[in-house]
Formats: C-alpha cells, sequence, structure tokens
C-alpha cells in the first residue's frame, strides 16, 4: 500500500471515529441501537454541500449540518420516549425519512463542491504541505476537540445522567433524572456528531451523494467493536479512544484488503466484507470450543448478549 | 405528611387482565413516623409504593406529599421528595458505574443536573466517610464498578444513597428479601439507625409480619387493595404475629390462609 492510499485511510478513519463516537454515545451509552445514522450522516453532507454552494461560509455550513443531524436525532428519540415507538423502528423511520429529506436539500441525487472552497480551503494551497497530509493533521485537530467535548461533558452531573439512563432506566429515574429528556439530548449529541462527520467526509470527497449513508452504522458498529478489541475500555476515556483507533484501524483494514490484489476483492466488495466481519465479531465471543474462548478475550463484548440479559433481569 | 386519598389502581383496564390493584385506598402518615406494610400477594403493597413514587399512575384518588399534591408528577419530579430502595439489590445501582459515579448521581437526586463536574470540594471525602459507616469496607472501593460487589453491598450502597440527598419520605419495597439471612440482618440495622437518626418519614414494605411488628411505629396490614387492619401504639405493643391474624380474622369476618403470609 502507498504511503497516499495509507494517509487516506487514515483521513477517512478519522471522519468515521466522530460517526464511532456517535454510534458509542446511542449504542453503548444510551443503549438505544439506532439506525438514524444511516440518514443523518448523508443529511449532514447534503447540507454543508448544499450551504456552501449557495454560498455560505464553510464553517457556518459545517455548523449548520450538525445541528440539521441533532434534530434528526432528536426526531428518532422523541418517536421513541413520547410515542412508544420501538427504538430499532423508530430509528428507521427516520432513516428513511431522511432519504426523501435529503434529496430535497440537495434538489438532486449529488451536489459537487470541486470547484467550492471547504473548511479544508485553509490548509491547502501553495506554500503549504500538500493536501494528503494536511488533511487528516486538520483532521485529527477536529477529532481530538470532539472527544476532549464529549469526555468533559461525560464526566459532569447532566453526562453522568446520561450513563444511568441507558445502564439502568429505572434506577435513573429513581434518583430524578428526566429520562426521556436525557435519551433526546443523546441522541442529538449522537447524530450532531455523525452529520459532522458527513460533512467533513463531503467536503473531504468533494461532494455530497444521497447514498453515501448506506452502510454507515455497521461501519461505525465495526470501529466500536474493533476498537474494544485492541484495547481496554473499562473507562468512557478510553472506550471514546477505542472508537477513533477503530475507525483508523478498520478503514486501513480495508485499503489493505482493497490493495491486495491477490485476493481478488474489489471497491464494491466492501459491505460484504463489513458485515462478515461485524457478524463474526458479535457471535465469535459467544461460540462454544477453543475459538470461542479466544475469541472471548479478543473481542469480549456485549452487543449481541447485552439485550437478552438486561431483558432477562428486569 | 404523606396522604393518600381514596387511591385506585388499574392495571390493564378494560381487558381480560385488567387487575384492580388499589380500590380507594386511604392512609396518612404524619411527619417522622416510620411505617410498615404487610399483606398477601396481590394485596397492593408494591403497588401502593409504585403510586407513591409515580411508577404506577393513578385511576382515580390523590396523592400529597408534604401538602403537595403530586398525583400529576412523573418519577422524576417526584425523586425529589421520595427516595427509594428497591428489592432487587441490582435496581438500585448503576453496575456499570462506579460507586462514587453512583453515590454521585444519588447526591444530586431532586437537583439540576448541569454541566459541573459530578463531584466538588470535600464530596468525595464525606462519601468515603459515609462509606466507612456501612462497616464493609467499601471506604477504599470508591472507583470500583458497582458490578463487582456483591449484592448485599450494592442493597448497602443503594440505602446509603436514599438519605444523600434531601428528601421527604423513604420507600423501602421489601429491601431485605432478597438477601441471606445475615446480610438482611445488617441491612435492617442500618436502616434502623438512619431512619431514628434523621426521623425519616418511611414507608417500609415487608413479606415478614415478624419484622412488621418489630420494627418502625405502625403496622398496617393491606387486603385486596384496600387497608385491612392499622395499628399502632399500645395497641401494637403486645401484639404477635398469631394476635394480628386473629384481629384480621375478626375484623373482615373471614380468615386469611396462614400460607398468603410469611409468618416468621
Amino acid at each position: 500500500m502507498s504511503l497516499i492510499a495509507f494517509l487516506g485511510a487514515v483521513e477517512t478513519g478519522l471522519i468515521f471515529g466522530l460517526v464511532a463516537l456517535g454510534v458509542y454515545l446511542s449504542f453503548r451509552i444510551l443503549d438505544f441501537p439506532d439506525l438514524t445514522v444511516d440518514g443523518s450522516f448523508p443529511l449532514g453532507g447534503a447540507v454543508a454541500a448544499t450551504a456552501i454552494v449557495s454560498g455560505w461560509d464553510p464553517f457556518l455550513a459545517t455548523g449548520l449540518a450538525m445541528v440539521c443531524g441533532a434534530g434528526a436525532g432528536a426526531v428518532t428519540a422523541l418517536l421513541n420516549t413520547r410515542l412508544k415507538i420501538l427504538h430499532l423502528l423508530a430509528s428507521i423511520l427516520t432513516m428513511i425519512a431522511l432519504y426523501s429529506i435529503n434529496l430535497r436539500i440537495m434538489g438532486r441525487p449529488n451536489v459537487a463542491l470541486l470547484m467550492e472552497p471547504t473548511v479544508f480551503s485553509m490548509v491547502e494551497g501553495p506554500g503549504m504541505p500538500p493536501r494528503a497530509w494536511m488533511i487528516p493533521a486538520a483532521l485529527l485537530v477536529v477529532v481530538v476537540v470532539c472527544l476532549l467535548v464529549f469526555n468533559l461533558f461525560m464526566a459532569s452531573r447532566a453526562g453522568l445522567a446520561m450513563r444511568a439512563t441507558g445502564a439502568n432506566p429505572r434506577m435513573a429515574g429513581a434518583q430524578g433524572v428526566a429520562t426521556g429528556s436525557v435519551i433526546v439530548l443523546g441522541m442529538a449529541m449522537s447524530n450532531a456528531l455523525v452529520a459532522l462527520a458527513g460533512a467533513l467526509f463531503a467536503q473531504s470527497q468533494g461532494g455530497a451523494d444521497v447514498t453515501m449513508g448506506v452502510g454507515v452504522i455497521i461501519i461505525g458498529l465495526a470501529s466500536v467493536i474493533g476498537g474494544e478489541a485492541i484495547m481496554p475500555t473499562r473507562t468512557v476515556v478510553l472506550a471514546s479512544i477505542a472508537c477513533i483507533l477503530g475507525a483508523i484501524l478498520y478503514r486501513t483494514a480495508v485499503a489493505l484488503a482493497l490493495n491486495a490484489d491477490f485476493i481478488g476483492l474489489q471497491a464494491q466488495d466492501l459491505n460484504l466484507i463489513t458485515a462478515v466481519l461485524v457478524g463474526l465479531a458479535l457471535v465469535l465471543p459467544n461460540s462454544k470450543g477453543a475459538f470461542g474462548r479466544w475469541s472471548k478475550g479478543a473481542f469480549g463484548r456485549r452487543i449481541r448478549t447485552r439485550g437478552g440479559a438486561r431483558g432477562a433481569k428486569s | 405528611m404523606i396522604s393518600v386519598q381514596d387511591v385506585e389502581v388499574v392495571f390493564n383496564p378494560g381487558t381480560p387482565l385488567e387487575n384492580r390493584a388499589l380500590r380507594g385506598l386511604t392512609l396518612d402518615i404524619p411527619q417522622g413516623q416510620w411505617v410498615t406494610v404487610i399483606g398477601s400477594n396481590g394485596a397492593g403493597k408494591s403497588t401502593l409504593l409504585n403510586a407513591l413514587s409515580g411508577a404506577a399512575p393513578l385511576h382515580d384518588g390523590r396523592i400529597l406529599i408534604d401538602h403537595r399534591d403530586v398525583t400529576r408528577w412523573p418519577i422524576h419530579k417526584r425523586a425529589g421528595l421520595a427516595a427509594r430502595v428497591f428489592q432487587d439489590p441490582l435496581a438500585g445501582t448503576c453496575e456499570r458505574l462506579t460507586v462514587e459515579e453512583n453515590m454521585a448521581l444519588a447526591l444530586r437526586r431532586g437537583g439540576l443536573r448541569g454541566l459541573r463536574r459530578a463531584l466538588v470540594g470535600g464530596e468525595r471525602e464525606s462519601l468515603r466517610d459515609g462509606l466507612a459507616r456501612l462497616g464493609l469496607g467499601l471506604e477504599d472501593r470508591l472507583d470500583d464498578r458497582m458490578g463487582l460487589l456483591s449484592g448485599g453491598q450494592r442493597q448497602a450502597v443503594s440505602l446509603l444513597m436514599a438519605t444523600l440527598a434531601p428528601m421527604r419520605i423513604l420507600l423501602l419495597d421489601e429491601h431485605t428479601a432478597a438477601l441471606d439471612p445475615r446480610t438482611a440482618e445488617l441491612i435492617l440495622r442500618l436502616t434502623r439507625d438512619l431512619v431514628r437518626e434523621r426521623s425519616l418519614t418511611t414507608l417500609m414494605v415487608t413479606h415478614s409480619m415478624r419484622q412488621a411488628l418489630d420494627l418502625g411505629d405502625r403496622t398496617v396490614m393491606l387486603h385486596e387493595g384496600k387497608v385491612a387492619l392499622d395499628i399502632q401504639g399500645s395497641e401494637r405493643e403486645g401484639m404477635t404475629v398469631q394476635g394480628l391474624l386473629a384481629e384480621f380474622a375478626r375484623q373482615r369476618g373471614e380468615d386469611l390462609d396462614d400460607d398468603k403470609l410469611l409468618l416468621g
């Protein structure tokens, strides 16, 4: 794999690290399986691209994308908490609705940003180090800021209430936490992160496309699980860092696989590979035999088992 | 302090599963009184606590806590007035949070949860002192995850957490039922100390008639969603479990099946 291909993998890895952070917030902290992500990622791209094309400042456009993402997450959460629709179904409803909304926002299936200013324009141009280096560097700054804000929030009183709401809603309620509102806030934050990733992705890839969200949730999930496999995630700080590393690792692994011609894999196989990998990561820790025991150490996590175990207890 | 007025709670109304758990229950509890609640399965003991904490919506009637009509208040708003310990030791604490985080959460019960740090100033030290009082060696385990503690330890912490923030009433829902006898004894001793020391207005549901008569100031027996017996003072002093059953039979004109109650 060439250096450029590697830097490209790091670049997309950092962007999907933000997705992973959002997915970690919904799946792990709130225990809310949220497929809105597949809609809020292209929503972020669509809003940012459309706003930039119509003359907005790229930073304002990216901010607007985050606000829209937060709105999408809040809608999913309200469908669940107020209207009592099953969480998974609520998120699918929002995701489907967003497909039409994204087409409406853009007015066509895609918006190109090739000659437009983007948030990356300031690190490009003559006299600057090459683009392939500067964009990952800029993204690293964005990711570090997001991690910092995320962890400061999670250590606050409100953050503690959010973590309790996901882990034990009955206890949280008894301790005076308005669990419904906390879920709305958490889902808004989660999808704002995902929309930010979508906005940055559109700007780094030169345009937004209505199909750019397909499978994003699985990539986010793969990053969360992968991150948990490579490092201890006992605390929120460690787990959030693991999400970012997991995303970079995932994109690098994908780039490697696609670059290795002898395997015969091509770009169109990406989603199949992802699905197989995530499926294995979910199943292996529960399988019997030596491999199951080994993989418990490597992937010993709870996405598959947790819902069942929790349901049995309460 | 607590005034329960003609409260009716109906589960699954209008369906074949309709269950009238509370049928016009009325109960007044003055400030500082410790009431023990007994009754057979389905008598409405837990439903009464759920009605007070807001977990069971009322079909009819009113509930006043501290002279405030809380009938329409949601659970989290009532939590500022009512602290609760659940029967299940795992329900009252959050296993994925540390002991300290659990207690920090309880410390802000009823307050606003802003963006300030979870614990400020000497709060960590005062939590440690509180844990030391339990005598379980938990004061050195503030940073351990709650899931690492045993059921009894978690119930002890739950009880402590219930008394961290100011509250008007304490609700104990068979909080020793799921524990082994020795741990149950420890939790009961802690309960007695905490309730007496701070003169808490307490409603304690128990399935043991012996416990109900030994602890507290007043014993209420529920039957079919209503108060069947209500004894306190000198009448309660000399009361035995057999006497309680006989009194119940006399008042209701029917025998209560011994098997439905735990006599021990």
